[in-house]
């Protein structure tokens, strides 16, 4: 479905120093940088695949969807999407694809949202009775539907993310290209975004291409996850085996109904986090069972749970631990 | 592969078609969201009623040309009409769009951003002619005899001409604009365009007074063809045979400007940085 070949991606940015002095010389003699956004990317994604982009900020992964969804030119390399390349933009391309970004939006600022949803089905020419049923579907999904006749520019940013979901998604795109789509959400905005985008995926057979800051976003979202650093690809597979292979371990959480004896915590496992009637402890995966029966069995739990450890921590250790001219890795 | 295209083009153009009546009403929605601004911009345009002002003035001892009291009235109303009906904000939405990023979500949709833009302008329209439509009654009276109303042939021209007008200054900021993609200053070009503007399109003083070269040269140049022409028409200072002759000048600056524009848009895409976010 999406292919992406050696994909090169250069800007060229104006350098200065601060200062008036700076600023007269840059009139006359002005000193140009080259930023390598991206270097030799290369992946392909399948129909109805889900995959996260990570990386830290200014790694290139939003240059890479905005490439992908024909925005900018790369620099060299070649990418499809279908059968189209996205740089021609096709009406049939632009059809089949959204890009929703989180810091930008598409909403008629002065104007209800329902104003933007009948530009949109003009736009995309969409037969009425069609565009009509996918708007109330997604209105009742995002539950908008009071807020639709109000003008944009009153609506919350929570709201206006929905709404801007519901523009993004009114022409039923096979490829969603999701960029920060929950920044500024609260958590339980950002739960509902994230559950509205699996179904739609699920629905529809879509597939799904995001890129967040929130680990969580990525976590619940993508069995798949591309690792972008410096605009390198430096990984590219299943989440879960990330996680295994830069933390092979689990965390157990314990409640305790009273104090455990001193001690008998360090014999399970290091201890990560700890306050007074509740610890979290870091052990081997082929530990785990052993050291909850343990647990169990020695000391005063209330409440016990076994999770990975978060994909935050894992992350800040795979980018962090990565040399600084990339490298690429594949699972 | 020409038959290829013909067909997309057509396919694209009764897409247009069928789009182009939702933008226009958003459009209007939009304008009247701005109804204050669209008031004070009005304002804003007092520059032809000053001039009015200083050549009734210098006319009294005796005309000026072809320009008597009466004459210069009809001329700076008629500017003033064909300045309000025909102006056009393309080029600060296009720069900003373009500096900022947020034509992204325009290029996502298919169908060209300018059209879009073009029924944002349009829509403004009829709420300026509704409230220009004092100065028809007072130009009725200063050029009653002058006005094309009972010649329909002068009056197409004159229609026309205005809607030229409009067309050409859309496609000369939508190219200004788009320069945006290649300089930080693409609003100081616009600015040196409307200084010269101001001078060759007769919106200061008619072209007619001028020192000859300067009035000569400016009919090669488009600047008349956004407003002297118009005007000129309207007040009936162009003969029916030389009015349709500049017609097909103003067509040829409105074909010159169409291929300029879709040119350099396309070139613009490729600089285009989509910055932010």
């Amino acid at each position: 479905m999406i292919r992406a070949r050696e994909l090169c991606k250069t800007y060229r940015v104006h350098r200065r120093p601060p200062g008036l002095l700076a600023a007269l010389r840059s009139v006359v003699r002005r000193r140009y940088e080259e930023v390598r956004a991206l270097v030799d990317v290369s992946f392909a994604i399948a129909p109805g695949e889900r995959v996260g982009f990570l990386g830290p900020n200014g790694a290139g992964k939003t240059t890479a969807l905005k490439i992908l969804s024909g925005l900018l030119y790369p620099t060299s390399g070649s990418v499809t999407v279908g059968e189209f390349v996205p740089q021609e933009r096709r009406s049939e391309f632009l059809h089949m694809i959204t890009l929703v970004m989180g810091q930008k939006q598409q909403l008629l600022w002065d104007l209800p949202p329902a104003e933007t949803f009948a530009m949109n089905r003009a736009l995309f020419d969409l037969p009425r009775r069609e565009a009509d049923a996918t708007q109330k579907e997604l209105v009742d999904l995002l539950e908008v539907g009071p807020l639709i006749g109000k003008p944009t520019r009153q609506l919350s940013l929570g709201e206006r993310m929905k709404c801007e979901l519901v523009a993004a998604l009114l022409h039923r795109p096979r490829v969603l290209f999701l960029d920060e789509p929950t920044i500024g959400l609260d958590v339980s905005m950002q739960a509902r975004v994230r559950d509205f985008i699996r179904r739609y995926n699920e629905s529809t057979g879509a597939s799904v291409l995001l890129t967040s800051h929130y680990m969580e976003d990525v976590a619940a979202l993508c069995p798949r996850v591309i690792v972008i650093d410096k605009g390198h690809l430096i990984y590219d597979g299943d989440l879960r085996t990330l996680a295994r292979r830069i933390r092979p371990e689990k965390r157990i959480t314990m409640h305790f109904s009273s104090l455990p004896a001193p001690g008998e915590l360090d014999r399970l496992g290091s201890c990560v986090a700890r306050s007074e009637l509740q610890a979290t402890l870091a052990v081997p995966a082929a530990q785990v069972t052993e050291a909850v029966r343990a647990a169990l069995g020695r000391l005063p739990i209330s409440d016990i749970s076994v999770e990975d450890p978060p994909l935050e921590e894992i992350m800040q250790e795979f980018l962090g631990g990565q040399p600084a001219n990339g490298r690429v890795k594949s699972a | 592969m020409s038959r290829r295209f013909g067909g997309e083009g057509l396919r694209a153009a009764r897409h247009v078609l069928r789009a182009y009546p939702a933008l226009l009403r958003v459009g209007f929605a939009d304008m009247f969201a701005y109804r204050a601004e669209l008031v004070v911009w009005l304002l804003t345009m007092n520059m032809p009623l000053v001039m009015m002002a200083l050549w009734t003035a210098v006319a009294a001892n005796g005309p000026v040309g072809r320009f008597g009291r009466r004459e210069f009235v009809a001329y700076y109303l008629g500017m003033l009409l064909v300045r309000i009906l025909t102006g056009s904000w393309l080029v600060w939405e296009l720069t900003m769009e373009i500096r900022h990023g947020t034509l992204a979500p325009r290029l996502l949709r298919p169908i060209h951003p300018l059209w879009a833009h073009s029924a944002m302008q349009l829509a403004a329209v009829p709420l300026r002619a509704v409230l220009v439509s004092p100065l028809v009654l007072i130009l009725y009276w200063a050029a009653g005899e002058r006005l094309p109303l009972h010649e329909p042939e002068r009056m197409a021209i004159a229609v026309a001409a205005i809607a030229g007008a409009w067309l050409l200054l859309f496609l000369i900021m939508a190219i200004i604009g788009t320069l945006a993609a290649f300089v930080e200053s693409a609003l100081s070009i616009f600015d040196v365009w409307l200084g010269a503007q101001a001078v060759l399109s007769g919106y200061l003083v008619p072209l007619e007074l001028l020192p000859p070269w300067v009035s000569h040269a400016a009919r090669y140049l488009p600047f008349r063809y956004i407003l002297g022409f118009p005007v000129e028409t309207l007040i009936g200072l162009e003969s029916t045979t030389s009015a349709l002759h500049e017609l097909g000048v103003q067509c040829l600056f409105i074909a010159g400007s169409l291929v300029a524009t879709l040119a350099l848009w396309r070139a613009a895409l490729r600089r285009f940085a989509a910055f932010g976010g």
